[in-house]
């Protein structure tokens, strides 16, 4: 069975002069056990995505079902069966860790001993400050306790929006591992994350751009679809050689990428060699191109500029 | 030999106990794109806000635009810029007013403040909404437009605390174009991130671990040293060894 079925789903904010399409009829369904990622930037629509499907907004077209229960007609049940990580820290900060833990299991009719095995992994790496107030966590750790207490009630499906954001890379990486673990329990999970390396780690991503879906695959498909030769070139004044490969009759598209200028051409042929001289002529040294294997951000920016 | 702009010599700041940011040592030129990296609560706020003179360090030194950071804050904030994420222009204002009120506030004269509001609106093409309220515009043109006002009144420093968190990719990158057209110009840029690609963008960059700096030099050099295929890679052989877990 489908864990979440979404069919043209709409949502509107804004009175009638000045209306924003946060969602302009989205479609896609995540498997059950499925690591479904929604990817995309700020205003992509992913947060009023996630309140829909777990009941705290009503959408305003389409349908949408989690684990087959109707959004609008099944709220009940819905908040039963779902477990949600909202992008702001929303738990009681002046509740310490262990009665945040236990005010989160009681409210839906169960005990930290009963579902321990479901959080324990995550709650260990906590359990030293389990009499410290919420509030005084570090980010690192709330986000640990944020989701101890959306797991608590052992979820069927558990909805994750931007957990990442704003969290350093060690953090980021230690998180990601304790979701594959909640995978491997079979609990179906929809995350999102602005961060565009993140999306290796889900098993399908849908990404978003402006309230519509540009692309629904397997990262990995997602990289294939790129279709192009990317080149990675640099050279000992990058600023410059940005503007300069930007001004190349033949070059299609360059943004800066890391240590590298990723370049794509227009016309393949030959272009090694004159991109070179190109560079050359303009005074550039220490130039280095070779090819690149493109990433989920410049299938991303590709993606927006085919939609722009 | 290019001027040093920023100057800190065993930059300390303790609260009861806790060092938050333990004898830190650096130096930046002017023009400089410098990245200051850390983990969450490595200290890097508490540094960067004894540098723009909003915190009394504890002890050791540092200079801004050549002001010592004890003495003379006021004449620190004349000199440089800044611009965070949560923290930029006022989302109830309009375009127009926010560079106006900002302009004013670092003493420009009204000619001056006409002249590069004018130019500032055609660069950021903002012409169609130069009377439409902040909150109205999209995060990426927020962002590029408070950077932009941040370094309105030409200071020689600027820092930007995560400017580019949440906006897609291409914006993003068309920020790091705003960055090095002021390192261009000679503006030095102070920049903390979590992007590790936004690293690579950097002329040097700094690591902190625990309060401390482990780890200062160029992006190429930093992974020749530690033998690493990326400053990811960097990041977490350092980041790991952490013992810190508070904010």
């Amino acid at each position: 069975m489908e864990a979440i079925a979404v069919h043209k789903l709409v949502k509107t904010y804004g009175a009638k002069k000045e209306t924003v399409k946060a969602l302009n009829e989205i479609s896609f369904s995540t498997q059950q056990g499925e690591m479904f990622g929604v990817i995309g930037p700020d205003g992509a629509g992913k947060t009023s995505l996630f309140r829909i499907l777990t009941t705290m907004l009503l959408p305003d077209g389409g349908t949408a079902t989690v684990d087959g229960f109707d959004v609008v007609k099944d709220m009940q049940q819905i908040r039963n069966r779902v477990g949600y990580m909202p992008g702001k820290f929303s738990l009681y900060q002046d509740l310490t860790v262990e009665e945040n833990l236990e005010f989160f299991a009681s409210i839906f009719n169960t005990s930290i001993a009963e579902n321990y095995d479901l959080v324990k992994d995550i709650y260990v790496q906590i359990e030293l400050f389990k009499n410290r107030r919420a509030g005084k966590l570090s980010g690192g750790m709330k986000q640990k306790l944020a989701l101890c207490c959306a797991l608590i009630h052992k979820p069927s499906v558990l909805f994750l929006d931007e957990p990442t954001t704003g969290v350093d890379v060690v953090s980021r990486k230690e998180f990601w591992e304790m979701l594959k673990g909640l995978k491997k329990q079979g609990i179906s999970i929809l995350v999102s994350t602005p961060y565009m390396d993140e999306a290796a780690m889900c098993d399908r991503v849908a990404l978003m751009q402006s309230g519509r879906i540009m692309t629904i695959d397997t990262p990995q498909h997602v990289i294939e679809q790129f279709g192009k030769r990317l080149w990675a070139v640099r050279s000992g004044e990058m600023y410059r050689l940005l503007l300069d490969l930007k001004a190349y009759e033949n070059t299609l598209s360059c943004h800066s990428f890391g240590e590298y200028h990723h370049l794509v051409l227009r016309n393949d042929t030959g272009s090694e060699a004159a991109v070179l001289h190109y560079l050359a002529s303009k005074g550039h040294r220490q130039v280095e191109i070779k090819t690149a294997s493109p990433n989920i951000e410049d299938c991303f920016m590709q993606l927006m500029n085919d939609n722009a | 030999m290019k001027e040093i702009v920023i100057k800190a010599d065993k930059l300390t700041k303790k609260f009861g106990d806790f060092i938050a940011t333990n004898q830190i040592s650096f130096e930046v030129t002017q023009g400089e794109i410098f990245g200051f990296l850390g983990a969450n609560g490595a200290g890097k706020t508490t540094a960067m806000r004894m540098l723009c003179g909003l915190s009394m360090p504890s002890s050791g030194s540092a200079t801004i635009a050549g002001f010592d950071v004890y003495k003379q804050t006021e004449h620190i904030k004349q000199n440089i810029g800044y611009m965070s994420q949560k923290f930029s222009l006022y989302e109830d204002l309009t375009v127009k007013e926010n560079i106006r009120f900002y302009a004013g506030i670092y003493g420009l004269s009204k000619p001056v403040i006409r002249e590069k509001m004018n130019a500032l609106l055609d660069k950021l093409q903002l012409r169609a909404e130069e009377n439409s309220l902040v909150k109205s515009l999209p995060l990426g043109w927020k962002q590029k437009l408070a950077f932009s006002v941040a370094i309105l009144h030409e200071p020689k420093i600027v820092f930007l605390d995560e400017p580019t968190g949440g906006v897609d990719p291409v914006t993003r990158r068309e920020f790091w174009n705003l960055i090095y057209e002021a390192a261009e110009k000679g503006i030095t840029v102070f920049v903390t991130t979590h992007y590790m690609d936004e690293a690579e963008y950097c002329n040097r960059i700094s690591i902190m671990v625990d309060g401390k700096i482990e780890a200062l030099d160029t992006p190429h050099n930093l992974k020749t040293n530690f033998n690493a295929a990326s400053m990811d890679d960097v990041f977490l052989q350092l980041a790991r060894g952490a013992k810190r877990t508070a904010d």
